[in-house]
């Protein structure tokens, strides 16, 4: 097994130059001989036969001896040897694929197929050897990754083997990384100068590997004894672990900030448009959450009816949510709403009524069960800023989608014909409607552009939770706390009241746990709703007065 | 009396109130004697299913009276009334937790199935004294009465009123029923308490048993609602209506109105706890869903049917639409919740004044 990385990349090369026919059947054959040879080996004869099969330069070598790590590699009932191109328990059928030609090759029961195992020794050895050919491709995330998984079970061949890679990767990440190994394993050979320089090199890192190794060598033995015997070196050590312990804390802190943001918009999101319906025009709505439950399903009949893109069906639900929850929103409001301003107690009782029957029309035509919403991929992945903060993209997206939504609701309210109207109705409708506005009409527009947001937040709940019936119920009352905390009338109050109450539950979260924190926040809620009656922003003037 | 803020009968001795003390007394004898005396196979024997349900829709009309008591009279739309009586449930469910005593699943004479199940290994403080009937059944009006005077004590000197007040409620009601859902609270987590063997030494499997607790609900109605009345037609009544009306006017004519909507709040959470306390022992169950901010919803919705304002209306509200919904949900379940939602609809845009408002002699002359 000592392979270096620049023999290998010969190999392979020369496995992908070989162009004649007969000698590439010949080669299948010998490759296919030698893999035969696994069924019956021991663990020790797999390690030898594994560096045959990378000796024999053909290009299945590496799916080969991955799927062996993996436990994917399965003798079937005749004898032959097959990958699975998934191996999970809750399969009942495997997809398989054939080892030497990499082509499909049919399917198998699972209770049909006979595992070829390994032992900690052989994969230990495997993973070495897959991550050696990973080294030597063109693709650099590739790369990254077998140096972190290099740098996992770091020897002395790997150490070799990376030190030899260092001068020709042009990447700076995998450099970076290349360099994290190296000190790592400078600690375990070099000498005291050069464990003093590994530190060094290591005291700007932030994986929790590094930070271990380090803390180990600081570390007593039960004898007394340091398990690093330079005092140099260890006070080295113990700085660079301060040093690490800070940084991680620092960036552990960054993401609790940013899940609070997250939740914060999600918050905001599912009561902006509580803000306008109940905030702007006094209904309390307790429809607010059927109608983004609407929004929900729009978003699935949208996937259902454009099966072939999914990528681009999220983006297509978005309008299509706001058309359908904004007119049964207008629909709602023509129909019962109008009948009932100035008594906002009742609107509650009326709009609950709408609530149950919307909820049952939903379980009418989609069942009771909940419905699945496919996650486009470009939502799905995290981006890797360092080694202690990892953002989901999903998050991510949340956030920025509940700033672009905000922001073109303010647009509306403060920029156009409609949003001037919707606020002089607002602020007095008796003035408003002498000077010439259709108060009726700005009703139904004002109530359906709140509806319509409430549709809007329901595609994103769709892509965070289940979308089913009771959708709309688990957020009421989360919407109606951040409209009230933000004061009444107030869009940026509802803003800023969102993402604090989002940020204040994630902070609480660690020390309190997710259920006692969330008590601890409505409580909170309660007892600043006495001390300031009004929220965070009240209204002033006469509107607040009539409210 | 002939006047009233809002032309209601004041004392309870009108006609409404006699006919509806009248239908309780009716209830209280007649469907004892129907399930004990009469032999089951006579068309005229009531099930023991049927008394239960009878009691059951009592507690019921008992928490609307509460909440008619305060949104009817004073205008403070309660929406986490249906807490005061999980609580007033979850002390009386205590007591009887412990009365189970040696027969639980786990024989452990002092800790309830729940806590030897979270491997607990003595009682937490605030279990003691639940042994005894007394202190529970005092505690089943102190617990209500003292979140109801902090919270009301908070919430009214602020002059948290209106919708504001309603969502505070309703915030209340859901911060709790988090809280017990929390299995560390040590109030049986989601499963709550159940599997009661007996209440005093006698058997709540009983017909008997059923029976007398039936009589007491009743009771416990009637007493609530002589109650309610007196508070309404007394002087204290007339502040009180004058603060729905016009909290303002009221203030600056020299009433302490904050001690008023306190004291009412604090007397409608008692009797709403008592109400669920004579409620767990019938229905054998109580768990952190009866918090759940839809019930206390519901019960307003109950009262709104029934017509507000007139506390026999909000009894029958709570009535029919318990009657409705148990008919419906198992003849039609689809349909339930379209007859509900179209019945609330319906009421508010064509019956502001609720069914009460459609019987024309009621109240309005004597």
């Amino acid at each position: 097994m000592t392979f270096g990385g620049r023999q290998l990349s010969w190999l392979l090369l020369a496995a992908c130059l070989v162009p004649l026919p007969a000698s590439a059947q010949n080669a299948d054959d010998n490759f296919r001989a030698v893999l035969a040879e696994l069924r019956e080996a021991g663990f020790a004869d797999k390690e030898s036969i594994a560096e045959r099969l990378i000796a024999s330069g053909h290009m299945s070598a590496r799916p080969v001896l991955t799927a062996l790590l993996d436990d994917r590699l399965f003798v079937k009932a005749d004898q032959q040897i097959v990958i699975a191109r998934s191996a999970e328990q809750t399969l009942t059928t495997y997809e398989l694929i054939d080892p030497v030609t990499l082509q499909p090759a049919g399917a198998s029961p699972s209770d049909q197929l006979t595992k070829i195992g390994t032992n900690n020794r052989l994969r230990r050895f495997l993973r070495n050897t897959v991550a050696r050919f990973a080294l030597a491709s063109p693709d650099a995330d590739v790369r990254l990754d077998a140096v972190k998984e290099l740098l996992r079970s770091l020897d002395a061949s790997a150490a070799e083997l990376l030190r030899q890679r260092r001068d020709q990767e042009s990447d700076p990440r995998v450099r970076h990384e290349i360099d994290t190994a190296l000190a790592m394993a400078a600690l375990d050979e070099g000498d005291s100068a050069a464990r003093l320089a590994a530190v060094g090199t290591l005291s700007s890192r932030l994986s929790a590997e590094v930070r271990n190794r380090l803390a180990a060598l600081v570390a007593r033995a039960d004898d007394g004894t340091f398990a690093e015997s330079d005092e140099a070196v260890r006070s080295a050590a113990a700085a660079a672990i301060e040093s690490i312990d800070t940084k991680r804390s620092l960036y552990s802190g960054v993401e609790t900030l940013f899940f609070g943001l997250s939740l914060g918009s999600v918050l905001v999101l599912v009561a902006i448009g509580l803000a306008i319906t109940f905030g702007v025009m006094g209904v309390i709505n307790m429809a607010h959450g059927e109608l983004m439950m609407l929004g929900a399903y729009t978003t699935y009949v949208v996937q259902t009816l454009m099966p072939g893109h999914i990528e681009l069906s999220v983006l297509v639900a978005v309008p299509a949510a706001f058309l359908v929850a904004g007119l049964t929103g207008v629909l709602i409001e023509r129909t019962i709403i109008r009948f009932l301003y100035g008594r906002p107690l009742e609107t509650l009782l009326a709009t609950f009524g709408v609530s149950l029957v919307l909820q049952q029309l939903v379980r009418s035509i989609f069942s009771a069960n909940n419905r699945s919403v496919v996650t486009p991929a470009w939502m799905s992945g995290t981006l890797q800023i360092n080694d202690a903060l990892a953002i989901t993209f999903n998050r991510l997206y949340i956030v920025l989608f509940t700033v672009i939504v905000f922001g073109i609701l303010l647009a509306v309210l403060k920029r156009t014909r409609l949003g001037l109207d919707i606020r002089a109705v607002s602020q007095n409708r008796a003035m408003a409607r002498a000077m010439g506005i259709r108060s009726e009409w700005v009703d139904a527009m004002t109530f359906g552009l709140g509806a319509g947001i409430a549709g809007v937040a329901g595609v994103a709940l769709s892509q965070l939770t289940n979308v089913g019936p009771n959708l709309g119920q688990s957020y009421i009352i989360d919407s109606f706390m951040v409209v009230v905390f933000g004061g009444v009338g107030n869009l940026w109050g509802t803003f800023i009241g969102g993402i604090s109450l989002g940020v204040i539950n994630k902070l609480l979260e660690p020390y309190a746990g997710a259920v006692l924190g969330k008590i601890f926040v409505l409580v909170a809620l309660i007892l600043f709703i006495q001390r300031r009656p009004r929220g965070l922003f009240p209204q002033t003037g006469r509107a607040a007065e009539a409210a | 009396m002939k006047e009233g803020g809002s032309g209601l009968p004041l004392a309870f001795t009108d006609r409404t109130s006699i006919s509806f003390l009248a239908l309780l007394a009716i209830i209280a004898i007649a469907m004892p004697v129907l399930n004990l005396a009469v032999p089951v196979s006579s068309p005229f024997h009531i099930s023991t299913y049927v008394l239960t349900l009878v009691g059951k829709y009592l507690c019921y009309a008992m928490l609307a009276i509460t909440v008619d008591l305060i949104w009817g009279f004073c205008g403070i739309l309660s929406l986490g009334h249906a807490a005061f009586f999980a609580l007033g449930g979850y002390a009386m469910g205590m007591y009887l937790m412990r009365q189970i005593g040696t027969r639980g699943v786990y024989g452990n004479p002092v800790l309830p199935d729940f806590m030897v199940f979270l491997n607990w290994n003595e009682l937490p403080w605030f279990w003691y004294g639940f042994n005894h009937f007394w202190f529970a059944m005092l505690m089943v009006a102190v617990v209500p009465a003292v979140l109801a005077y902090v919270f009301g004590w908070l919430a009214f000197r602020s002059r948290v009123t209106g919708v504001y007040l309603s969502i505070m409620t309703q915030a209340l009601s859901y911060a709790l029923m988090l809280a017990f859902f929390r299995n560390d609270m040590g109030f049986g987590g989601n499963n709550g308490f159940t599997d009661f063997k007996d209440i005093l030494g006698f058997d709540l499997q009983q017909d008997t048993t059923r029976s007398v607790l039936l009589v007491i609900t009743t009771l416990a109605l009637a007493v609530s609602y002589c109650a309610c009345r007196a508070i309404v037609g007394s002087r204290a009544g007339r502040v009180i209506r004058a603060i729905r009306d016009a909290e303002s006017r009221t203030r600056f004519l020299g009433y302490q109105v904050e001690s008023y909507k306190l004291w009412i709040f604090v007397f409608s959470a008692v009797v709403a706890g008592v109400a669920g306390a004579l409620y767990v022992p019938q229905v054998g169950i109580i768990n952190p869903s009866e918090f759940e901010p839809i019930n206390s919803i519901e019960v307003v919705i109950w009262v709104a049917v029934g017509g507000r304002g007139t506390l026999f209306g909000a009894a029958a509200g709570a009535a029919l639409v318990n009657y409705a919904k148990t008919y419906f949900t198992a003849a039609l379940p689809d349909v339930w919740l379209y007859a509900l939602g179209a019945i609330f609809v319906g009421v508010t845009l064509f019956l502001p004044r609720g069914l009460a408002g459609l019987l024309p002699a009621t109240g309005q002359t004597k």
